[in-house]
């Protein structure tokens, strides 16, 4: 059994509370910084487009997790990140000026999002941002002129500082970089003040109001936030895939995006990775079984919708709080062992309550 | 002057269709509070089994059309006994995304049953047209808004007039306080869940042979949302003026504005109107009490 | 020394008056409690007050200042905080961490420097936590410190939201109806704590309340409302004894 004896108040602020923490935490970080030399060149690249879309579902877990905002169209954000990184490093800006001035043209972005979307909230909120996201789509493919439409548009390799990047060891040490650097980050201001107010705004606007939180400035600090780090990953997806085409950001990545937030756990940084590495992994793990399974080589699309929509079922009927409720529950087991009640996470029974007439 | 009105009845015969959808949208939300996102791929796979009965089985078109809105009503009936009712009382969001999940499973599986190739089947009234003083109107697009309004008076008729009807929406605003009143909660769910359904299968039935029966079929509820975002959200009446409303704006946009703004139209619409309006044309207000 | 004033108060909604021409005045350091039926108004007083609404008519003044058309948010800033009639905790969080949010007005470290954890982030938030601790042992929450506010019972969660008010360090606090859904044992410790808020934390109250035996031990003064009029103004045994309101209110 493990009782929490804090001493003094930096003890429960530590991240790493304990050694087994630590050591866990150590051990993952070799196995990633050696993962490069010991596996083959598929599964490199499939990390390194993992630790993207780990990089996108944070994004989105601060909008929707932590302040409680549906944004059903982040693929948008990724889509302005790819491209606007991609013009610019075609009009010959470094890489590494290039990056963060996507970002700060996504998050500006995100503003402009958010502005509105203030006014608007929950169900309506979906369905805006669901519009813009197809919205954006439909511009990226017709402004020919910049983006190149629906033909695509190429990306040059990232080179810092004379290095090329391009190759699948170095791009896979950028990528990890940058993800531990945003999930630090992330991780830091989630504990602060600033996550507790978004934490707040999503549980209560009312009580948030009464203890001197600006909601609606909160709101769109979120936007703006999670649509900057939405566009880092937008950027670095762009050399991933090396040509860009509008239909590789439409509505089933924004589905996608939502699928790791909801699967891997809302309101923790911890299920954004969860989410993130199992549906990244989802199509792999599809062409793998499907040799085993008696169906033509016409039905592999239906295949993948298929298994996304089964397992978003199976995650909100028996498990809402997603993987990382389960991992919460599981690492509870372990440390509360023999002493676990059966029935410390049962949900009480709830009665559907109109939303609308509260 | 008869472009301008050639366009409009244009517009009102494709809103026709964006109206039935967005009626079958705000009846599951009127009595659930669920947006169902199922809606366009139970309208998608109704017309593949149209086809499958009016092609493959060779059965007469209103026997297909029956079969088929009958299949859709037990199928949604079974899906809110079974499947939707394992998540009443929790937050609006998890039943959106149950509908997303399930909505992606129908796909997946009609995909793979059917493959990926477009069909059609034939109507009593393929090719045929009227002319209406000097206005060409396809027979089909008749038949749609006759539907369109015959469906709408049923309903509206139902909710309003019959004790089931004001059951229901009792049982939408606060379903512990409909139960404790004698009102049976999960039948009368299901039952909305069903017409839902047969809704969505005539729909399916109807646009199919205009827009050929295929997958992408279920992307006409997009559409639907917006026209239930214009009307207002949760007004019956309203998903029928947003409908008409907005197949006339997307022919106007499609003639007076330049290229490829007509399919942005309704996206542009959507946004607008939740932002600068949000009870839409005929919706209710809603606040929440401290 | 009168320190919150309210002037010729009045709120329509629509059709419905809800406040109607009211004014009282509280000094500091007392405790000031509302009375009247349900519908009177009363809960709209403290709406008013937090911003939530804006009056038709009238003004609110705190300390010397015009508060009535103070941002919403900057009502905590101004020294006055609220509990709410239908609890409103934050669900998600551990009792410590609606706590904590109670002192979001402190500063807590600028943006910036919460990305990177600074030292000087981690110096505010270990004196927020030291600051909380003094609300925790106040109301005996320490059991219940990491405790998910989700699962706690209904008495504790008021308590909680008391706390979380508490934490804010307000000079005015606004409690509505307080012991509602509390046993009798609760509402005495309560009772207890109003009276420890009003004389150790030097703290003015105004609140709501139905629990007529609570206002008679705790309250210095009573106004009882009814359909948004002032009925009564007075201490708790004249408006008791008061024959209109006992015809509108208590009872005969």
């Amino acid at each position: 059994m493990r009782f929490d004896y804090d001493t003094s108040y930096r003890d429960g602020q530590a991240l790493l509370r304990y050694g087994s923490g630590r050591a866990a935490y150590a051990v993952l970080a070799l196995l990633l910084l050696a993962a490069p030399w010991a596996l083959g060149k598929y599964y490199v690249g499939e990390m390194t487009y993992l630790f993207i879309m780990c990089i996108g579902s944070l994004g989105l877990m601060v909008l929707k997790g932590y302040t409680g905002q549906v944004s059903l169209g982040h693929s948008a954000f990724l889509a302005l990140g790819a491209y606007a990184h991609a013009w610019m490093l075609g009009k010959g800006l470094p890489f590494a000026l290039s990056i963060p001035v996507a970002m700060g043209f996504t998050a500006l972005i995100g503003l402009v999002i958010g502005l509105p979307a203030i006014r608007v909230s929950g169900l309506y909120l979906a369905m805006v941002t669901l519009a813009f996201a197809i919205l954006t789509e439909h511009v990226i493919g017709h402004w020919d002129a910049v983006t190149g439409g629906f033909n695509g548009m190429s990306v040059a390799n990232p080179v810092v500082f004379g290095f090329d990047l391009s190759g699948l060891r170095p791009f896979y040490y950028l990528c990890l970089g940058l993800l531990t650097l945003v999930l630090l980050g992330l991780v830091n201001l989630m504990r602060s003040q600033t996550g507790r107010a978004f934490r707040g705004v999503r549980d209560s606007e009312a009580a948030a109001y009464g203890l001197g939180i600006w909601v609606s400035g909160y709101k769109v600090l979120a936007f703006v936030i999670s649509a900057g780090v939405s566009g880092l990953a937008g950027a670095l997806l762009a050399h991933h895939v090396r040509y860009l085409t509008p239909e590789g950001f439409g509505l089933f990545l924004a589905l996608e995006l939502v699928l790791m937030v909801t699967i891997g756990g809302l309101g923790s940084l911890r299920g954004a990775i969860f989410g993130a590495v199992l549906i990244g992994m989802l199509p792999v793990f599809i062409s793998r079984i499907k040799p085993m399974l008696p169906e033509q080589v016409s039905k592999q699309f239906g295949l993948e919708i298929f298994v996304f929509g089964l397992i978003l079922v199976l995650f909100v009927l028996f498990e809402p709080k997603g993987i990382n409720g389960r991992w919460i529950k599981l690492k509870t087991f372990f440390q509360t062992f023999p002493l676990y009640r059966k029935d410390l996470f049962k949900r009480g029974k709830t009665y559907m309550k109109s939303e609308r007439y509260k | 002057m008869t472009t301008v009105i050639q366009l409009t009845i244009n517009g009102m015969a494709i809103g026709a269709i964006y109206a039935l959808v967005a009626l079958g949208l705000v009846l599951t939300y009127k009595a659930t509070e669920v947006l169902n996102f199922i809606h366009g791929d139970l309208l998608m796979a109704s017309s593949f089994i149209g086809w499958g009965l009016i092609v493959v089985l060779k059965w007469p078109f209103w026997l297909a059309v029956l079969a088929t809105v009958a299949i859709a009503m037990v199928f949604s009936w079974v899906l809110d006994a079974r499947v939707m009712r394992l998540i009443v009382g929790q937050p609006q969001f998890a039943g959106v995304m149950l509908t997303i999940g399930i909505a992606f499973t129908l796909r997946g599986l009609v995909s793979m049953s059917f493959g990926p190739e477009s069909r059609n089947y034939p109507t009593p009234w393929t090719n045929q047209k009227t002319q209406l003083g000097g206005v060409v109107i396809a027979d089909l697009s008749l038949v749609i808004v006759a539907t369109a309004l015959l469906v709408t008076l049923a309903l509206f008729w139902f909710l309003r007039r019959t004790t089931l009807g004001v059951a229901i929406q009792a049982a939408s605003q606060n379903q512990l306080a409909a139960f404790l009143s004698g009102i049976r909660v999960k039948r009368l769910t299901s039952l909305v869940w069903a017409l839902t359904g047969g809704i969505a299968a005539l729909c399916g039935l109807l646009l199919a042979p205009t827009a050929l029966v295929d997958i992408s079929l279920w992307f006409v509820m997009i559409k639907a949302l917006a026209a239930v975002v214009l009307g207002g959200f949760g007004s019956i009446p309203g998903a029928i003026l947003g409908g008409l409303l907005l197949g006339v704006i997307e022919q106007f946009a499609g003639v007076y504005l330049p290229d490829g703004y007509k399919d942005a139209v309704a996206y542009l619409v959507l946004i607008g109107v939740l932002v600068l309006w949000p009870r839409g044309l005929l919706g209710d207000a809603h606040g929440r009490r401290v | 020394m009168t320190m919150f004033s309210v002037r010729n108060l009045s709120l329509r909604f629509g059709g419905v008056q809800a406040i109607a021409d009211l004014s009282f005045e509280v000094a500091q350091g007392e405790v000031f409690a509302i009375i009247g039926p349900n519908g009177a108004g009363k809960t709209s007083v403290l709406n008013v007050i937090t911003r939530v609404f804006d009056p038709s008519a009238g003004s609110v003044h705190f300390e010397g200042r015009d508060i009535t058309q103070l941002a919403r948010h900057r009502v905590v800033n101004a020294g006055i905080a609220r509990t709410f009639q239908n609890i409103e905790l934050f669900e998600g969080g551990t009792v410590l961490e609606n706590l904590l949010l109670g002192r979001h007005r402190f500063s807590h470290g600028n943006f910036f420097a919460q990305w990177l954890w600074t030292p000087g982030v981690r110096a505010a938030e270990a004196a927020s936590q030291a600051a909380v601790e003094q609300v925790i042992e106040l109301l005996d929450l320490a059991p219940h410190r990491k405790s998910p506010v989700a699962g706690l019972p209904y008495g504790v969660r008021k308590v909680v939201e008391l706390a979380r008010a508490l934490a804010a360090r307000p000079r005015l606090l606004l409690l509505d109806e307080p012991s509602s859904g509390l046993n009798p044992e609760e509402t005495r410790d309560l009772a207890f704590w109003i009276d420890d808020i009003q004389n150790d934390l030097g703290v003015t109250v105004i609140m709501v309340e139905h629990d007529m035996s609570l206002v008679s031990e705790a309250a210095d003064r009573v106004l009882c409302m009814n359909l948004g009029q002032r009925l009564a103004l007075g201490t708790p045994a004249e408006v008791q004894s008061n024959p209109a309101v006992i015809a509108a209110y208590l009872g005969a």
